[in-house]
């Protein structure tokens, strides 16, 4: 009964956008995808409108504070919203297939085979009562017709390829019997059990230490090599994003504020709010020569979003295009081949200002 | 593991040594204090108007004039040791672990205990099947609808559960079901050669108050772990919804309730006080009312150090069986 | 469904409706069983349903249990009633309705007892060929070692003491630590069939004395269990225990075959069966009696508070109840030692709000208005004259002779006492209240203090020392006697010989010459109706020194089930007769 009615919630809501433009060629496609939570306070829109492609053997890192919606957007791929609480409209392709108008059944046939994920607290993401091998089995044996023996077998095999020490006796430990790391490694291995074309990490080394983070990514590249899978990698690190990604989407309250390939948003950003994410991060390579600037104000409301351009109560040059920034919602314009931003300052005015004020201080 | 079970037996002892000594001061060291002497002990025990040499020949039987200390020892080294018993006529040998002889019946405190131990239990646990079954899968039911009709009705009639005393749904159970519509048959229930399912009203009655504890306890544990993100990872992997419920959300979920179940079980073993009291039923909760009603001082200090024990092993057992469950426990 | 408080009300409701309800569907089939044969207190003073169909189970309930089946081991009376059905004395009750019941007829005796050295040696002889349930016959020795047996006051304690307090048998401990029968030297035995006792002193009420108690039920020594004998008593009448009796849960009783109804008349031998469940609520047991499904309330005080409106409200139920005067004259103690000045304890009876004090008790339906101390039911009583009071519902009274008497005691302005009473009985708060308030009026301040029941006539009015030392001056009592006669009923309640430090029943603690001269006397006299007039003399002397306050004598609301067959109010026992019922259906 459930199932059925969250069918049924899906079909309808993306009842008017499903049919124009017909099956995309990208392996993923994302179209006007809208999240919204309603709620006693009023409707929350964590996700309003986001458009992207991916490609297989492409990672894609998506930015943003948290309360951005890079979450949001994660577990709506997935299909992992409670459709009594959350509605979901527009489309999402994964090869071929429409997601948010399917059934939830073949919904979850997808999830975990066709499309993993791995999340960002590996602690309390995984079961406690069960080891990490019944709960690496468990995804096998979902989707595949197996014996427990011949599972056990895949889930050493995995648990060796994530690069786990004496994999055929750790299988049979508990989460909290792994270092942090190695809990990591589990999970991947856990979300990879079934080569999934699709693997979205969320946050996949906040919670690790530097050298352990290092590991982690290497492992990521080195698998996504191997199996060739289309990466979402959902971050608030732009270091994590610079050393893994191909393309970069910028999310704000939301919305994408800017995407594009990763050399051109990190080296020729054209939104005041990836100046800013820039301007926050430590970084290593280089000799400070100023304090962090982190970016003034709090992320906003996603009940009641700021009139115009949402960022403009914390953007420093909003004042410079009159009352535009306040009164008018930026478009998101393709500015150079393949970058886009969604910024009222003129083109000029915004390359002028990154290399005048923001470059030099980074 | 076996280590950690005989520290907790001997732990259990200790307790169980302490239980008797405050029973023992609260029988004789309170009443004292209050004023009452081991003559008007001893009237109790005796018929209408009792002469002196009647009064002196109780307190001589039952030791009341011994200093306390004298009696606990010797009653703790009957336990230990065994103690013959004297009936006038013959001298009944009572072995260890002898808790002595009704003041009252002259009846084996050992010989009673057992007698209603199996009464008690067919009561707990024919009441713990049903409550357990209904309470938690009405929880997790309503948790699984939050807000619905469903959730909104079970959750009231919980409520009204919880405070609804088995004295009270008992009685008026009793005066409908029985007396009025004659749907079953009147609760004579006294031990294992009878029919156990005699016990269906008081089972109903005691799982309904449980029921009713239980469906909050598990809706309000399901809420919590369904939020877990153990649970959306069970989800991500592509796991069946029922699965992911079962499986993961509930066996969480448990986890906790177990343990109250223990204490609850444990609690109950020692004597379903109200629901044998309310439906006349000859447990081990009546006999330590009676004890008490009766200043039956050996009566009283076995039920209460079988509760007792009930409730220490039950502890026990549900320490041991975290440990079983939840692996985190199992290796700290 | 938000406030656990409306659901409760609510559900409380719904019982008392359906009390209600089940009062009326109980009534009608009732109605139909019963066939109009009851009327309402008919078996006050006749047989209802006489019948003597054989057959059938009775079933008996009690909410706690017997303090034992040793018929030598029981003081309630509801218990010496019960074990008739397995034990005959050497006297027993007259298993007759009315003022008979309340006299002694001769059981394993032939005959009532012969007083011979003026009234110091009682001779009796047995019936020959009587027999213990497997067949032995019953012969003088075993009654002897029976009454021994009640000198052990450590192995049997809660039966009476009469027979060590009476018997000349100086430093005799028992036949179970003197095994030797032939050193009790209180009762002799010349022959297998006589017996003779020997008292230290005149007794003339001995034959109520052999006959009220099972103290005189034959023992077989070669059976005895000591203090466990009462798991299973050897059976001289008509019923014999199938298996032990369980404390706390009951037993079952069979057919004595050895049991021959020639040699006794006081017993019927009509159910196959008698079972007796211990243990089951009281409440429970109205409703079963209703029912129909347990014939007997062993206790015999009459139904609980909810079963009382149903069975009153409802006229078929009400068929099937009796009313009877119970035994018990509920009355108000007052203590000469704390009040020891008359026209102060004066006082109090004239001040007393007889009415107020009437209707605590539920009026019509719960007693008369008493005026002597005994009860109707005593034999010989006499109504007696009114002191310093009236034994009238409507009087509130005298403040004036009241006043009076205050300034004759020397304390014009009134005084202060203390009152206590049972606070788990709303009757006797009730009692207490209303004194207190009359009291009041003319500067006699009262405080009530209220004590549990389960001690209080042990450990709190019944013991001198707990109210010297309270300065207890009023305490509300009530006395039902060991046998029907004034001796029974007075004395421990007047002689100052009665005061015991521990259960005392003398709790006035009266100390008057002349009462206790009577007392001396009275045991001499050999003539029931000499004896009843100082009784008498004895009643109105207490009454006149105002150390008790009449108040009520209560009567009981039993309920006779349509099924329970030879039913009748006894008034030896002030209950029904459990000896002689028989169950149909």
């Amino acid at each position: 009964m459930a199932r059925k009615q969250q069918a049924e919630l899906i079909n309808g809501g993306s009842g008017d956008s499903s049919g124009g433009r017909g099956a995309p060629t990208s392996f993923l496609e994302v179209r006007d995808l809208k999240i919204h939570f309603p709620t006693d306070d009023g409707l929350v829109k964590s996700v309003d409108g986001l458009n992207f492609q991916l490609e297989r053997g492409r990672t894609l890192g998506i930015v943003g504070e948290s309360g951005s919606g890079k979450s949001v957007t994660s577990l709506g791929i997935l299909g992992l919203h409670n459709r009594r609480n959350a509605k979901v409209s527009g489309e999402i392709w994964l090869d071929g297939t429409e997601l948010v108008g399917a059934s939830a059944g073949r919904v979850r046939r997808l999830r975990g085979q066709k499309m993993a994920m791995i999340f960002q607290d590996p602690l309390s993401s995984m079961h406690p009562f069960y080891t990490v091998g019944s709960q690496i089995i468990e995804a096998y044996r979902v989707h595949n017709d197996v014996s427990k023996q011949v599972a056990r077998k895949h889930a050493i095999d995995m648990l060796g390829r994530v690069g786990i020490p004496k994999p055929d006796k750790r299988v049979d430990d508990y989460p909290h019997q792994f270092s942090g790391g190695m809990r990591q490694r589990a999970m991947i291995a856990m979300a990879l059990s079934c080569d999934p074309e699709l693997l979205i990490a969320d946050e996949p080394t906040t919670a690790l230490d530097v050298t352990v983070q290092a590991q982690i990514l290497d492992l990521l590249r080195d698998l996504q090599q191997e199996f060739n899978s289309a990466i979402i990698m959902i971050t608030h690190d732009l270091g994590v994003v610079a050393e893994l990604s191909d393309d970069i989407l910028v999310m704000y309250a939301g919305r994408c504020a800017e995407y594009g390939p990763v050399d051109d948003t990190f080296h020729r950003p054209l939104h005041p709010y990836t100046w800013g994410l820039l301007g926050s991060m430590p970084r290593l390579d280089r000799e400070r020569s100023e304090r962090l600037m982190p970016i003034k104000g709090t992320p906003p409301s996603l009940i009641n979003v700021p009139r115009g351009c949402a960022f403009n109560p914390r953007c420093a040059y909003g004042d410079l295009n009159g009352d535009k920034s306040t009164t008018e919602r930026p478009e998101l314009l393709e500015l150079e081949p393949g970058h886009k931003a969604a910024c009222h300052l003129p083109l000029e005015k915004r390359r002028e200002i990154w290399d005048s004020e923001i470059r030099p201080k980074l | 593991m076996v280590a950690f079970i005989v520290r907790r037996l001997l732990g259990a002892v200790g307790l169980l040594l302490i239980i008797s000594a405050v029973t023992y001061a609260i029988f004789f060291l309170v009443p004292r204090a209050a004023g009452v002497t081991s003559d008007d002990i001893a009237g109790r025990f005796a018929g209408k108007q009792p002469d002196a040499a009647t009064l002196a020949a109780i307190k001589d039987r039952f030791g009341l004039d011994d200093p306390i200390p004298v009696q606990y020892g010797k009653y703790i080294k009957s336990i230990v040791a065994g103690d013959t018993y004297d009936t006038g006529t013959e001298k009944i040998d009572c072995p260890a672990p002898c808790l002595g002889y009704s003041f009252r019946t002259n009846q084996s405190v050992t010989d009673q205990i057992v007698d209603r131990v199996p009464v008690t239990m067919m009561i707990a646990l024919g009441a713990a099947v049903l409550w357990v079954l209904a309470g938690v899968s009405i929880g997790v039911l309503s948790a699984l609808r939050r807000g619905t009709l469903f959730d909104r009705v079970a959750m009231g009639v919980a409520l009204a559960g919880v405070s609804l005393p088995v004295f009270f749904t008992g009685l008026l159970s009793l005066a409908f079901v029985v007396h009025r519509w004659n749907l079953l048959p009147e609760v004579n229930y006294t031990g294992l050669g009878d029919n156990p399912f005699n016990l269906l009203l008081p089972w109903v009655c005691l799982a309904f108050l449980y029921a009713a504890m239980y469906a909050r306890l598990t809706r309000a544990g399901m809420l919590e772990t369904m939020n877990e993100d153990f649970i959306r990872t069970a989800r991500a992997k592509g796991l069946p919804e029922k699965t992911v419920v079962v499986k993961h959300g509930l066996r969480a979920t448990l986890t906790p309730i177990m343990t109250v179940f223990g204490l609850d079980i444990g609690l109950l073993l020692g004597g379903a006080i109200i629901t044998e009291r309310t439906f006349s039923i000859p447990g081990l909760g009546q006999l330590a009312l009676d004890g008490v009603n009766q200043s039956d001082l050996p009566v009283v200090l076995g039920a209460t150090l079988t509760a007792a024990l009930f409730i220490v092993l039950a502890n026990l057992v549900v320490d041991i069986l975290y440990g079983v469950v939840d692996p985190r426990v199992r290796h700290s | 469904m938000k406030s656990p408080k409306v659901v409760t009300s609510a559900a409380a409701g719904l019982v008392v409706l359906g009390l209600g309800l089940s009062a009326c569907g109980g009534g009608d089939d009732d109605g139909d069983k019963a066939g109009g044969s009851g009327k309402f207190d008919a078996g006050t003073t006749a047989v209802v349903n006489p019948s003597d169909h054989k057959g059938g189970v009775l079933k008996m309930a009690q909410p706690d249990d017997f303090e034992s089946l040793d018929p030598a081991n029981i003081y309630y009376a509801y218990g010496l009633n019960f074990v008739r059905i397995f034990s005959r004395n050497l006297m027993t009750y007259t298993s007759k309705p009315g003022k008979e019941g309340a006299t002694m007829s001769p059981d394993l005796a032939e005959a009532a007892g012969t007083a011979t050295d003026g009234g110091k040696t009682w001779t009796y002889k047995l019936k020959r060929g009587v027999k213990y349930e497997d067949g032995t016959e019953i012969k003088a020795k075993d009654i002897k070692y029976a009454v021994a047996r009640t000198f052990d006051r450590e192995i049997l304690h809660n039966g009476p003491s009469y027979f060590p307090q009476l018997l000349a048998a100086e430093g005799y401990k028992g036949p179970f630590k003197d095994k030797n029968l032939d050193n009790f030297k209180g009762i002799e035995t010349p022959d297998d069939y006589t017996l003779v006792f020997k008292l230290k002193a005149p007794f003339s009420e001995f034959d109520q004395v052999v006959g009220f108690s099972g103290q005189t039920a034959p023992v077989p020594a070669d059976k005895d269990k000591g203090v466990r004998y009462g798991m299973h008593p050897v059976s001289s009448g008509p019923y014999k225990l199938e298996g032990d009796y369980t404390p706390k849960k009951g037993g079952t009783f069979v057919r004595n075959p050895n049991w021959d109804p020639a040699t006794d008349p006081n017993r019927k031998q009509l159910p196959d069966k008698i079972e007796v469940q211990a243990g089951l609520k009281a409440e429970e047991i109205d409703n079963r009696l209703i029912a129909g499904t347990v014939q007997i309330d062993l206790p015999g005080s009459g139904v609980q508070a909810a079963a009382r409106q149903q069975i009153l409200t409802n006229p078929k139920l009400k068929a099937n109840a009796d009313n009877p005067l119970a035994g018990f004259h509920w009355y108000v103690s007052i203590n000469t030692k704390s009040i020891p000045n008359v026209e102060c304890r004066k006082a109090i009876v004239y001040a007393a709000d007889r009415s107020a004090m009437y209707r605590a008790y539920g009026g019509e339906a719960g007693g008369e208005v008493a005026t002597s101390i005994q009860p109707p039911n005593v034999q010989g009583r006499e109504k007696g004259t009114d002191f310093y009071t009236k034994a009238d519902p409507n009087f509130t009274g005298d403040p004036a002779q009241a006043k009076a008497a205050l300034a004759k005691c020397g304390q014009p302005n009134g005084f202060s006492t203390i009152m206590i009473y049972r606070n788990d009985r709303p009757k006797e708060k009730a009692t207490a209240e209303g004194l207190k308030q009359s009291l009041d009026k003319v500067g006699i301040k009262v405080e009530l203090k209220g004590y549990p029941s389960g001690t209080y006539t042990n450990e709190q009015l019944g013991a001198p020392k707990f109210v010297a030392k309270e300065k207890v001056g009023l305490g509300t009592y009530g006395w039902a006697p060991d046998w029907n006669t004034g001796y029974g009923y007075l004395q421990p309640l007047t002689d100052v010989k009665a005061i015991v430090p521990t259960g005392n029943a003398n709790t006035e603690e009266l100390d008057d010459p002349d009462v206790n001269k009577k007392w001396n006397e009275v045991v001499s006299v050999t003539d029931p109706a000499g004896r009843a007039k100082i009784y008498n003399e004895i009643d109105a002397k207490t009454r006149e020194q105002a150390a008790i306050l009449p108040n009520v004598y209560a009567k009981s609301l039993l309920f006779r089930p349509t099924n329970l067959t030879n039913v009748y109010f006894h008034a030896g026992f002030g209950m029904y007769d459990y000896a002689n019922l028989g169950v149909t259906g």
